[in-house]
């Protein structure tokens, strides 16, 4: 045990006292570790936020749509029908995530006049599958449908047709048609991508004929989107395509597809595989740099090395101490690198930067694996920057080391 | 002076010349070091002298002959068994001082019981301040060797190789580096702190009045050791 300890405090000492050298050697390392932990960490938040913003769109992995329509009129089966048979489709497999989606217009009546604006008609579970954040107010609930006010979620763009200001809390809209209704604005969503309207409205409410009527032929069936397990989302298309239009009055035809992207993963993992190669050259080339100064502090240090010897040191020890003195500085450099890669990383305006400020919804912390990663990379590089310079010093003649 | 410790029969120590001939640097040498003795080895530059100690000190090994320390043939000894009993055995003190560069006083004495173990190793920092203390450098344990003068600077390499308690001390022109005085002052500090702990001493030197100092002298001369004549102990003592 003792030998150990005698090991690690002559490393130690060494670093302590040729702290200068070590430092400069090891300012390669610290750059290496730091630049490869923070780019990881980083890839990993951004390929979250890709993942986000791909979710946003096509849901999360996997999402099923599911869609039904006449091929001899082209028309959507009745809606009850069609909810029946998809709570029974349901039912039966014991699909418990899944939102319904819809697509039709809606006529708001703003300051500057009536625009007609296309409408997004969602289940409140649809904003868990589409990781949709508000970032003023609240996504849809349950109660929603019951409100006589048919509620609305739109984009800053929309807010500011409307004027009053910042949104601090539900304000109504009219949405003219036939038959004029008062609707609730309940939240406000990031404007994404551009200066258009954005409009989601509750898929139900009391008053339903509030807007203008759906046209089928412009706006498509409604759609079920089933939020399934990655693995089984082949098998969950084949069933929903073999067993809904049994569900269905005769004649419809049933779509289903995957709607995500099943290469997002691995084309962010290449992504990852890329940045962490080019940390790996960096770190060598910093590694070459320790090596370079570890053998120019050795032949400087043959007479310590002799005297050393006299004291009882034997050839293993030595090695292992020039050795240690490599890894133990170097893991020096590491931690160091790593703290600053976490501090960098957790103060970087990501979400500005790549996800035109919407609030990430399930921010990763700090990889731990990254973190870990770079410390054992800084002290691999340690030892084998170490490994030349423990030799020689294993070489060393003692009685001309002492004469030295 | 009772138990031998050190004991060389027909030691010799030869080292290949780059044509291939043998160049010979100890011949047939008899030697025997008792426990507490303090014996001084006088020669001139090239005589084979510190060659001697570094075999007597297990740095070097003979070519010829047995080399008996504490009844155990040396020349069996290798690797880790030999370094271990090198740093148990013996301290040694150089001419140049080879003290461990911007070291403290204290680091450098405490330096050899990094290799130490147990107890011995755990407790260094606090012995070396005990041994600094006994040789007068107490209020200089803090001090890098650049700030110490030469004379303090050997105390501290004496200080060090007496720090393990080791049975022999070896020491290799320890005042060649050092004015008359201060040479005096450090070779008595060293014979006495010696004494003192029970350990054997073997001085190399070419100055006789540091061999006086030693209860029995010999002469190295072209690798053959032979004992002092009686003029030439008379002439070193006056």
């Amino acid at each position: 045990m003792t030998g150990v300890l005698g090991v690690l405090a002559e490393a130690w000492g060494e670093v302590r006292v040729h702290r200068v050298r070590v430092v400069l050697s090891l300012v390669g390392v610290f750059l290496a570790v730091f630049a490869m932990t923070a780019v990881t960490g980083l890839g990993l938040i951004v390929a979250q936020v890709q993942q986000e913003q791909a979710e946003r769109y096509q849901g999360r992995a996997a999402t099923i749509s599911v869609s039904g329509f006449d091929p001899a009129t082209g028309l959507p089966p009745s809606p009850d029908a069609w909810d029946a048979a998809s709570q029974e489709l349901l039912d039966r497999y014991g699909v418990t995530e899944y939102a319904t989606v819809g697509y039709g217009s809606a006529l708001l009546r703003l300051p500057a006049g009536t625009q007609e604006v296309q409408t997004t008609d969602v289940s409140p579970s649809y904003g868990d599958l589409h990781r949709i954040e508000p970032i003023a107010g609240r996504w849809f609930t349950d109660r929603d449908r019951e409100s006589l006010s048919p509620a609305l979620v739109v984009n800053e763009f929309v807010l500011d047709q409307m004027g009053g200001g910042p949104f601090t809390g539900p304000r109504s809209i009219v949405l003219g048609g036939p038959r004029p209704v008062t609707a609730t604005v309940v939240g406000v969503l990031e404007n994404d991508g551009g200066e258009y309207p954005q409009v989601y409205r509750i898929d139900r409410s009391v008053l339903e004929a509030a807007t203008a009527p759906r046209d089928p032929y412009l706006f498509g069936p409604d759609q079920l989107e089933l939020w399934v397990p990655a693995a089984q989302a082949d098998d969950v298309v084949a069933a929903v395509s073999s067993d809904l239009p049994l569900l269905l009055p005769g004649g419809i035809q049933v779509q289903a597809y995957r709607m995500d992207s099943p290469g997002l993963a691995g084309s962010l993992d290449t992504l990852r595989l890329a940045v962490r190669g080019a940390g790996g050259v960096v770190l060598l080339l910093g590694g070459l740099g320790v090596f370079n100064v570890g053998m120019m502090a050795v032949r400087q240090r043959v007479r310590e090395i002799g005297i050393r010897r006299s004291f009882g040191a034997t050839s293993g020890r030595v090695f292992s101490a020039i050795m240690l003195e490599s890894v133990v500085a170097t893991l020096l450099a590491g931690v160091a690198a790593v703290a600053l890669a976490v501090l960098v990383v957790a103060n970087l305006p990501i979400e500005e930067w790549f996800n035109n400020g919407v609030p990430i919804a399930d921010e990763p912390g700090f990889p731990v694996q990254a973190a870990v990663e770079g410390l054992v990379a800084a002290a691999g590089v340690g030892a084998l920057a170490g490994l030349l310079p423990a030799v020689l010093a294993v070489r060393v003649k003692v009685i001309d080391a002492i004469r030295f | 002076m009772s138990d031998v410790q050190l004991r060389l029969t027909g030691v010799g120590r030869e080292v290949r010349l780059p044509d291939g001939g043998l160049l010979p640097i100890l011949t047939d040498v008899d030697l025997t070091v008792a426990a507490g003795e303090h014996v001084s080895i006088v020669g001139r530059s090239g005589s084979g002298k510190s060659t001697l100690l570094n075999v007597l000190g297990l740095l070097d090994s003979p070519t010829s002959g047995e080399y008996l320390l504490d009844g155990q043939d040396t020349g069996r000894l290798r690797g880790r068994r030999r370094a271990r009993l090198r740093g148990e055995c013996f301290g040694f003190v150089f001419q140049q001082f080879n003290l461990l560069p911007r070291r403290t006083a204290a680091e450098n004495v405490a330096a050899p019981l990094l290799y130490a173990r147990g107890r011995e190793f755990l407790t260094r920092g606090r012995t070396a301040r005990d041994v600094l203390d006994r040789v007068g450098l107490g209020d200089r344990a803090d001090q890098v060797p650049e700030r110490l003068s030469g004379g303090e600077q050997q105390r501290v390499a004496i200080a060090r190789a007496l720090v393990r308690r080791p049975r022999v001390v070896l020491a290799d022109e320890p005042t060649g580096a050092l004015d008359v005085d201060t040479g005096r002052a450090v070779m008595a500090l060293l014979a006495e702190a010696t004494a003192e702990r029970g350990a054997a001493l073997v001085t190399i030197t070419h100055d006789l009045s540091v061999a006086a100092l030693a209860d029995r002298q010999l002469r190295l001369d072209v690798g053959r050791l032979t004992p002092m004549t009686v003029a030439e102990t008379v002439a070193a003592t006056s």
